[in-house]
């Protein structure tokens, strides 16, 4: 089974995104060119999500990545969800109280968010309400809190990280008179899902991340050359403070089993996540939860599954780590990614195909034979490649689309194999996640000029 | 590394070789890595110093000490052999196309195979031969052309099937060969090391060699060398030799006098690989495949190969820093087409494992042929540079050349093709060159078609009716950067594009020409032949006429009004230009030469004219627009147009007048027309040119007039047996061996050059004669053209070698000219070739290893073209009552 250079970029642009920011939109001039987005299934269906948009009633703009596990409901909810969360949090206390004052009279309220959506990226209608009351009830209390200080970018991310995390656990043990819903709302809980998102205003950036997906930033050195900054840290078993971490907040007779074969429990993969209320509730309300749930929930093997030694929850947390970056002109723009991608490519790799692609210098890195053992026919096959990339660099419009390219046809001299590209690609569905995993990509690409203006007139 | 190793073993040899030297070369060695080093001084003087430590530079150095030159000093601005030397391929190939490339490559692999045993320098020389392979029957043609040629040189070469291929060659793939050449006693050597060892020789001579010593400039002093500059001080020298390779160019401009060597580098690329599982043998072929572009040969138990890609990387147009060879990328994507073209020949080598992809510059000219010779403006300035890729191959031979040169004054053969006399400063223009070797060096691959011309830096000098020709279908090619017009295609008419048109048989524009020939005999015909060289001597007493005599073996004390043919001739008395004089007065002259005599010929009477206000040479060229009127109704056009009678009567055959024509005045009249064809030729001012040519159109309608080109004139002149210099005539050819006796004055009563030698040559015989060859059985429809070169067979010994060749269309045959010699049957010795040798023989000519019967003749047909003509008339007349 073959699939043609065609085929190839079919598959390969099925879910690609790309949205330019207008340079004035009237107001102001965005720090933000634009982004382009794609993402790549393993799983059938997709377990990772994305989001993009801008804020309306305050600055700047909103970007994420999403990476679920034990289904999708938990990534789709945050993805849908979050950014109102963390809009709420930014909005002065003015804006929240004309928005209630709106909703309470039954008139139009302002609008929040301008979502940048692909089709395939959908809003779940029948949760709208219920996700809506829940945020409803947010920014009441919000307006009840009012401090009267000015909203601080980082604090407003974790309470609406925090905040969102607690609506869907409270969903889910509230339940809904709604079968449908409250299905919805208990595979929402007992999935699970890592949250990675970008907030920049200006010169300012933020990201703030939950879990394992991950923020680089693509730096131009003085001579032309890329390299990779990370703006984000991993909360996995690779992360020496998230371990040390997640054994300080239980008792030390746990120590040996609260990380066990890199996992949480021996389970879980990432330290933070949304949702999955098994690492989160006591075992009882876990048990009471099932029981009166619906007879799916019941049958299901993984929910009523308790991790073993589960003696303090929570064990996990959907607090985000926020990092703040001013960002300077040779900042030329930042990737969003799940795990996916980080997996199989190095980080400087990402940040150097990608900053050649933005730059328009498709130059090719040239092929030194050097000390490896190559031979003829290795390298004859290679460069007929290289010359289909040639061709393949002008085919892709869209950065993310050409990092998935390389991600997933990349032979070891570090260029697209379409070989191997179309193998990874032709792989049936049940052989798929064992050999990548869904990849999710943002490419957030800035505005040198605006950002060195910025950086002037401070 | 591999080159460097190469080095490093090389050097211990050459200390063993010479004493003298090592004290150099060991506290240079030392100095890498501890203190300053402290060469040797350089002389104060010295007879000759050459720039460039290159296979060019040592072989010149070994060749004039071999000739007694000893006080010779060779500079190198790195190490020796370093440079393009070092990176060379190391392949030694005599399958050449032009017999003086051949006779070099020959005596290059001659001088190699003792060189070793010679200097006890190891040399690597190792006879393989090589294996030229063929895709298409083109290409076999091609290869069969240059074994006819090698084969009458004694040098063994065959023809062989496929089949014999896979025997000689246990790699390769023979699905897609038609046949192949396979020339045994071609070798591979260690360039470097070649190198080396001439440097050995040369030093063990007396030469003086200095490494890390960079030549600034050459200083010169009244348009003489007297020294060069270097960065460790001057040398006064009386000839300087600049060898410098891919920087000859860039050092010719470096003094206040620019030598203008037109050469420019490209990246050339060889791909090295590790030995295979079972190296390959020492003494395997290389392979050459020119359709699929590559060059292989066996190397160090794994192969070698590079080759001549379509899309050349042409470098340091701008002149950049020397050192910077050593840095240059690897290209692999540059490499593929070439990698993929080495893999489908030799399929088995897939699993071959690479070592290193060479990117070595070399250096490429104009027109694919070296440069050597001594500078026009520069005396005592000597070049030797721009191998095309071939320095291997030719460094003995042109080494040897040069020297001979530089001791004797000329070399031992016609290297009219690789004089830098050859090029002007019009070829050098650094965009021009770089636009042109992107031409070239795919070209090194292609096949070489009969009347190829070059596509890139053209229309550089034009006519005036460049554009008017151009309207009227006229198809174009350059000489000395002067656009000509080959032929004019009748509109309406399709020929084939250009890539198809190539070809060794009949060409698309048979018609045409043969339509403009008859056109030429039956009415007139307009040639524009402004590229000619044209130059007026004048003076204010007698000089010009005296020095004209003496430089020119015709006699020139002719009538004012008379015009002359003559050669200028050297002391052997060969030609070293033929040309038409006409005595405008009693002290001025007009010359007219060929094209590319600009260069020469200036030279030539420069050096010889004495220092003398008085007396004027002056280059008028670009002044004279020249229209050639060709044929029968010349005269009654030139006669409407002019107002004055132009009949045999009034005007006689070679004549020159000055008059109007139309209402322009001083057109310059000939009454010759390079032909033997009856009319004249107009030298117009060129601000007149259009004027003139609408006029001689315009009248010339009710006459039949056309245009015509050169294609048209060369049928013309070669059916009347007409020698062309640069073709037919050369350095080595005296006019008494062409049947010039008449045009040759042995006793006009005063001395000229090459007197002595003609005098001789008429007591004694000649032992060459300019013989005229009628093919017999040659179909023109289907079998191969002649078209120069091919060997000349007498009662199936082979006698000489055919100079030119044209289709007549008056004679519907093929004519080929040629020199037939007299080589004795038992020693090879030359013997006096008399006309009764000549007429009583049986004539075969070698087309592509096919021969045809052809008759031998010494005189052209003037009874057969006099009747014909008198035919035509009356035919003519029959037409135009029509």
């Amino acid at each position: 089974f073959y699939l043609t250079p065609p085929q190839v970029n079919s598959i390969l642009k099925a879910n690609e995104y790309s949205f330019k920011v207008p340079e004035f939109d009237g107001k102001n001039v965005s720090s933000v060119l634009g982004f382009d987005s794609n993402q790549l299934p393993a799983n059938a269906p997709i377990e990772d999500r994305r989001s993009a948009a801008t804020c309306l009633q305050t600055r700047g703009m909103l970007l994420g990545v999403f990476d679920g596990h034990a289904g999708c409901a938990c990534a789709q909810a945050v993805s849908e969800r979050l950014f109102y969360y963390i809009a709420v949090s930014l909005l002065p206390h003015e804006t929240l109280l004309e928005i209630e004052n709106a909703v309470e009279s039954g008139r139009a309220v302002l609008p929040i968010l301008q979502w940048h959506k692909h089709p395939n990226d959908y809003f779940s209608k029948e949760a709208s309400k219920l996700y809506f009351n829940s945020l409803r009830t947010y920014w009441q209390e919000l307006i009840d809190l009012n401090s009267g200080e000015t909203t601080d970018v980082k604090e407003a991310l974790v309470n609406a990280f925090k905040r969102l995390d607690n609506d869907i656990s409270l969903e889910a043990q509230v339940g809904d008179p709604n079968s449908f819903l409250n299905y919805l709302v208990l595979r929402v809980a007992f999935s699970g899902a890592t949250a990675c998102v970008a907030h920049v205003d200006g010169v300012d950036l933020h990201i703030a991340n939950t879990g394992d997906s991950r923020a680089v930033l693509g730096v131009q050195e003085e001579d032309g050359s890329w390299s990779a900054v990370n703006l984000s840290y991993d909360h996995n078993a690779q992360n020496e403070h998230e371990v040390k971490r997640v054994r300080m907040e239980h008792p030390k007779s746990e120590e040996k089993n609260v990380v066990k074969q890199d996992r949480l429990l021996g389970l879980l993969m990432p330290f933070r996540a949304f949702g999955d209320v098994k690492f989160k509730w006591s075992i009882d309300l876990q048990k009471r939860v099932i029981e009166s749930g619906p007879d799916q929930l019941n049958d299901n093997e993984y929910t009523k599954f308790i991790p073993p030694n589960y003696h303090t929850p929570p064990y996990l947390t959907a607090e985000p780590e926020v990092i703040h970056h001013k960002l300077r002109p040779q900042d030329k723009f930042l990737i969003l990614a799940t795990d996916g991608l980080w997996e199989t490519m190095h980080r400087q790799d990402v940040a150097r195909i990608v900053g050649e692609y933005l730059t328009g210098v498709h130059h090719q890195q040239p092929i030194a034979v050097g000390g490896y053992k190559v031979t003829l026919g290795q390298m004859h096959g290679l460069l007929a490649e290289r010359r289909a990339r040639i061709s393949s660099v002008f085919e892709d419009q869209n950065a993310a689309t050409h990092l998935i390219r390389h991600a997933v046809g990349n032979n070891e001299f570090g260029t697209v194999d379409h070989d191997r590209l179309s193998k990874m690609l032709s792989l049936p569905e049940e052989l798929a996640r064992m050999y990548r995993d869904d990849i999710t990509i943002t490419v957030v690409q800035f505005n040198s000029h605006v950002i060195g203006a910025c950086q002037n007139g401070e | 590394p591999a080159g460097m190793f190469l080095r490093l073993l090389s050097d211990v040899r050459w200390q063993a070789a010479h004493p003298k030297w090592r004290k150099m070369t060991c506290s240079q060695r030392s100095s890498s890595s501890t203190a300053e080093p402290t060469p040797v001084p350089l002389p104060a003087e010295a007879q000759v110093v050459i720039c460039g430590g290159g296979i060019m530079g040592t072989s010149v150095a070994y060749h004039l000490s071999k000739m007694g030159w000893k006080d010779v000093v060779l500079l190198e601005q790195g190490r020796l052999a370093a440079g393009t030397t070092r990176f060379s391929a190391g392949i030694v190939s005599t399958a050449r196309h032009l017999s003086v490339e051949l006779k070099m490559a020959d005596y290059s692999n001659k001088l190699y195979q003792q060189l070793e045993q010679e200097t006890g320098v190891s040399t690597g020389y190792v006879k393989t031969g090589s294996i030229s392979l063929a895709q298409t029957q083109d290409r076999l043609i091609s290869l069969k052309r240059i074994a006819s040629s090698l084969n009458v040189m004694g040098i063994p070469c065959e023809i062989i099937t496929p089949k014999q291929v896979a025997q000689l060659h246990p790699l390769i793939n023979i699905h897609d060969l038609v046949g192949a050449m396979y020339v045994p006693e071609d070798a591979l050597v260690s360039s470097a090391n070649v190198s080396l060892a001439l440097a050995t020789a040369a030093s063990q001579n007396g030469v003086q060699i200095h490494e890390r010593t960079s030549v600034s400039h050459v200083s010169i002093q009244k348009g003489r060398v007297t020294g060069v500059e270097t960065d460790r001080g001057q040398i006064k020298c009386q000839y300087f030799v600049n060898c410098a390779g891919q920087w000859a160019y860039e050092l010719g401009h470096s003094g206040k006098e620019p030598v203008h060597i037109p050469l420019h580098a490209c990246e050339h690329f060889y791909l090295l690989t590790h030995p295979l599982k079972e190296p390959l043998a020492s003494n395997l072929p290389t392979i050459v495949d020119p359709d699929g572009r590559i060059y292989i040969r066996n190397w160090q138990g794994g192969i070698l190969s590079g080759g001549f890609e379509k899309n050349p990387k042409p470098l340091f147009t701008e002149g950049r820093n020397q050192l910077e060879i050593q840095n240059l990328q690897e290209d692999w994507d540059h490499f593929e087409p070439l990698l993929s073209a080495l893999l489908r020949r030799m399929p088995d080598l897939e699993a071959l494992q690479i070592k290193q992809l060479v990117n070595c510059p070399e250096s490429f000219t104009p027109d694919m042929r070296c440069i050597m010779g001594e500078s026009p403006t520069v005396r005592g300035y000597f070049v030797l540079a721009g191998m095309n890729s071939a320095g291997i191959s030719y460094g003995g031979g042109a080494g040897k050349y040069l020297a001979e040169w530089m001791v004797n004054g000329y070399p031992s053969e016609n290297v009219w093709p690789l004089d830098l006399k050859r090029f002007g400063a019009l070829q050098s223009s650094r965009t021009f060159l770089r636009h042109r070797v992107m031409e070239v060096m795919p070209l090194m691959c292609d096949l070489k078609v009969p009347r190829w011309d070059f596509q890139t830096g053209r229309q550089l000098r034009t006519s005036p009716l460049y554009d008017r020709l151009d309207a009227q279908g006229a198809r174009w090619m350059e000489k000395h950067g002067f656009e000509r017009v080959k032929y004019f295609v009748p509109p309406g008419t399709d020929l084939l594009d250009l890539e198809q048109s190539k070809t060794f048989y009949k060409p698309d524009w048979f018609d045409i020409v043969g339509a403009e020939v008859k056109c030429c005999k039956e009415a007139v015909c307009v040639i524009d032949m402004s590229s000619f060289t044209k130059f007026e001597i004048s003076s204010t007493e007698d000089q010009a006429l005296e020095n004209l005599q003496y430089l020119f073996s015709n006699d020139l004390d002719v009538p004012v009004g008379h015009v002359v043919h003559t050669g200028m001739l050297n002391e052997k008395g060969g030609y070293e230009n033929d040309c038409s004089i006409a005595r405008l007065s009693k002290r001025s002259f007009f010359m007219i030469s060929p094209t590319d005599q600009q260069v020469h010929c200036w030279t030539w009477l420069k050096n010889r004219l004495p220092d003398d206000s008085n007396l004027t040479l002056e280059d008028v060229t670009w002044k004279y627009t020249a229209l050639n009127l060709i044929g029968p109704r010349a005269v009654d056009v030139l006669s409407e147009l002019s107002y004055a009678p132009m009949t045999p009567e009034h005007f006689p055959s070679l004549f020159c007048k000055e008059m109007s024509v139309g209402y322009a005045n001083g057109i310059r009249v000939m009454s010759i027309t390079h032909t033997g064809e009856p009319g004249f030729v107009l030298y117009i001012p060129i601000e007149y040119a259009l004027h003139v040519y609408n006029e001689v159109m315009n009248m010339g309608q009710k006459y039949g007039i056309r245009n015509a080109g050169y294609y048209a004139l060369r049928s013309l002149r070669i059916e009347k047996f007409f020698a062309f210099w640069g073709q037919d005539l050369d350095a080595f050819t005296t006019p008494m061996e062409c049947g010039r006796e008449f045009q040759v004055k042995l006793e006009k009563g005063t001395e000229f050059i090459g007197q002595e030698a003609l005098l001789e040559q008429k007591q004694n015989g000649v032992y060459k004669r300019f013989t005229m060859f009628i093919l017999e059985d040659h179909d023109t429809d289907t079998d191969l053209w002649p078209w120069w070169g091919e060997p000349i067979f007498r009662n199936g010994r082979y006698v000489g070698k055919t100079t030119s060749s044209a289709y007549s269309y008056t004679l519907e045959r093929h004519v080929c000219l040629g020199f037939v010699h007299h080589f004795d049957e038992n020693t090879g010795e030359e013997l006096v070739v008399t006309a009764d040798f000549i007429n009583n023989g049986d004539y075969a000519i070698d087309i592509a290893g096919q021969r045809f019967q052809a008759k031998a003749k010494l005189y052209p047909f003037s009874s057969l073209f006099a009747q014909r003509r008198r035919k035509d008339e009356e035919e003519l007349s029959g037409y135009q009552r029509e």
